[in-house]
Parts: C-alpha cells; sequence; structure tokens
C-alpha cells in the first residue's frame, strides 16, 4: 500500500493492529493512511510505530487528527512508539500526546493497548 | 547530504521549536491589544467543544506565472496586508517564521476580540497556525500553494473545532459567515497581487459531529468574553488613569 513516498504496513498484535508507517508523512497521504486503518479492521487498538518515519509536515500531523477522530468514533485507542525525540516534541508541542499516547517500544505500546 | 541528513535539517527548518506558552518576542503598535496571548498555553490540537470541520477556501491563479513557491513566498512575507481592514494581524516585520507569535485583533459582534497564532510551521509551499487557549477554535489552519493541471492554486484550509460552547453558537450563528468572508477576502486579496481578478471558492466538511462535552469548561478562558469586559471597563480605566499616575509621581 502506497502512495507518494509513504508506504504503511498492517500487522497484528495481541489485540492490537500495528501500522508500520515507512517514509514520509504529508496531506497527500491521506488515502494511504486511511487505506491501511481501514485494513486494521475493528481492533481495540491501532498502534502507529513510527520507526520508519523519515519526515512529517503540518499537513501529516492534520492526518493525525482526522484518523484519531475515525479511531474515537469506533472506541478504539490509538497509541504511538517509535518517534524521533523531535516529533516527540512536536506531539507535545501540539498536545497530541494527550490523545495519543506515545510508547517507548512495541512492547511496551501493546503492554499499554491491553 | 544523505536522506537522514535532509530530514534533519528539514524538521530544525520548518518547525517551531518547543514551547509551553506563548510569548510576543517582537515589537507591537500602541493601540494592539495584547489580552489574551501572553503566558497561555497552545489549544490543544485535537481539543476544543463544537463539532470538528475541515474548511477548504482556494483561488486559482490562472493567468500567472507565478509558481507555488512564489505565492507562498508573498503570502509569508505580506500576510498582513491581504487582511480585511477592520481585523489586524500584528506579526513580526519579517516574513511569517516557525515560532513566530502573531497579535490578531478582529473585530466580531462589536467586540475587538485580542488574540493570538503561534507560527507552527513554515516550508517554501505551506505554513501553519495554532492558536492559544481562549481562541475561537482548537486546530489548525494552513495556508499553501499548488499546481493543479499547470495553474497554481492557493488554499487556506482549516481543521477546526470551536474550542467551548459559546464560540459553538457564534460559529453557528454568524461567525461561520464571518470566517467564510474573511478567507475569500484573503485569497482574492492575494490574487489581486498576481494581476488574477477571480472568485475563491469554499468547501467545508464536517468532519466530526460529536461535540466533545468533556471541555466545555473552557469558557472560562473565553477570549471574546475577556475582550468584551476589556472594552467595557476602558471609560473606567480612562478616569482612573490621571489618578494613578499622580500616586506613582507622589
Amino acid at each position: 500500500m502506497t502512495q507518494g513516498t509513504l508506504t504503511l504496513a498492517v500487522r497484528q498484535a495481541d489485540n492490537a493492529s500495528i501500522l508500520d508507517v515507512q517514509g514520509d508523512i504529508t496531506a497527500g497521504s491521506e488515502q494511504t493512511l486511511m487505506d491501511a486503518y481501514t485494513q486494521a479492521g475493528s481492533s481495540a487498538s491501532i498502534i502507529l510505530n513510527f520507526s520508519g518515519l523519515e519526515y512529517m509536515n503540518s499537513g501529516g500531523i492534520g492526518l493525525l487528527v482526522t484518523l484519531l477522530v475515525r479511531a474515537n468514533r469506533q472506541k478504539q485507542k490509538l497509541l504511538a512508539y517509535g518517534l524521533t525525540e523531535h516529533y516527540k516534541q512536536i506531539f507535545e508541542l501540539t498536545r497530541l500526546d494527550e490523545a495519543i499516547t506515545i510508547h517507548d517500544s512495541e512492547a511496551e505500546a501493546v503492554a499499554a493497548a491491553k | 547530504m544523505t536522506d537522514q541528513e535532509a530530514s534533519k535539517s528539514r524538521d530544525e527548518a520548518f518547525w517551531a521549536k518547543p514551547v509551553s506558552e506563548f510569548h510576543v518576542a517582537h515589537e507591537v503598535p500602541t493601540d494592539a491589544v495584547n489580552l489574551n496571548v501572553e503566558g497561555r498555553r497552545v489549544a490543544a490540537m485535537a481539543g476544543g467543544f463544537g463539532k470538528m470541520y475541515q474548511v477548504t477556501y482556494r483561488v486559482r491563479l490562472d493567468g500567472t506565472d507565478a509558481t507555488p513557491q512564489d505565492v507562498v513566498g508573498v503570502w509569508k512575507a505580506n500576510f498582513a496586508s491581504f487582511w480585511p481592514k477592520k481585523n489586524k494581524f500584528f506579526g513580526p516585520a519579517t516574513a511569517i517564521t516557525p515560532g513566530d507569535v502573531a497579535l490578531l485583533n478582529v473585530k466580531t459582534g462589536g467586540v475587538k476580540l485580542s488574540t493570538g497564532v503561534l507560527v507552527l510551521y513554515a516550508d517554501d509551499e505551506s505554513f501553519s497556525f495554532m492558536t492559544p487557549e481562549g481562541h475561537m477554535f482548537n486546530g489548525m489552519i494552513t495556508f499553501s500553494a499548488f499546481s493543479d493541471q499547470g495553474v497554481t492554486v492557493a488554499q487556506v484550509q482549516g481543521l477546526i473545532r470551536a474550542q467551548d460552547p459559546i464560540y459553538e453558537l457564534g460559529m453557528t450563528f454568524g461567525g461561520k459567515g464571518a470566517e467564510d468572508r474573511m478567507w475569500l477576502h484573503v485569497l482574492q486579496q492575494l490574487a489581486e497581487h498576481f494581476g488574477v481578478q477571480a472568485r475563491a471558492t469554499v468547501d467545508r466538511v464536517v468532519v466530526d459531529r460529536k461535540r466533545q462535552w468533556e471541555h466545555w469548561r473552557n469558557v472560562k478562558k473565553n477570549a471574546a468574553v475577556r475582550s468584551g469586559l476589556h472594552m467595557a471597563g476602558a471609560p473606567i480605566r480612562a478616569i482612573r488613569k490621571p489618578f494613578t499616575r499622580k500616586r506613582a509621581v507622589a
């Protein structure tokens, strides 16, 4: 599933779906991100693995907000791990970290998703 | 430069540095009201009370050779000049830069609303603002330009939610129309700068119909209410001013 420079792979871990991000997230990534979310199905939690994130602009942050709205509507938790220090700071600046919980590792995120 | 180095360079150049509070770092005119900005927290991107909308305003710059980068460059350098005269944007003298905080004094419903914005992000083709707590809405507004079938299109896009029930009511009863008029004016002025007479368009999509009632207490920081009270207190402050001075001299 690719569009622009973003690739997203979807896999399962316990009761959560993990979306492995590879590349850039920009406003042009909407279809790729939403297709991956649809593929994740009705898991109780969606975990975004940002280890492969190369770049994100403000359009990408807007997409994450839209994804969060969709997840909230389905009563799904949205979690993240693998963010660089820079993007952790952007999540804190925008206060997205209050809605998308940030974890240091996949194991920690999967445990928090239970 | 490796891809990793290029990404790091973009991160440092295009994004605002972390801040916990708004702070106006540049000189502002004496008539600018800085009432609801200094020391305010950034409004949470996913917070706010009302329905969430994605509102997109666009104008096609047919007949100009200006590239999207040209348009955004001019827009960043002259942002305030495209605003309607009754509304004021007090930004730094330089072009829009990540981390800048600008004051907004906006006339709405008989009140001179004092609020502000933080430049969250700015690159060659776009720039985005976030708002402080107490502003009309939570979320982000992005100004950009892109090429569509060889024509440069300028765009304003807001992903926004009214911060509290008072603003939600205000948006329902006239606020949306005022917001539309404001950004359509800005885009048409921008088009005129490039010698293009064009009508801008608006497209409003509801992203989330649900109201976030857990945030109704945001009314406590409502900048319109505080601005209104500030205006109402102006005569009293004017009467007290000479006496206050005398005491200071004594």
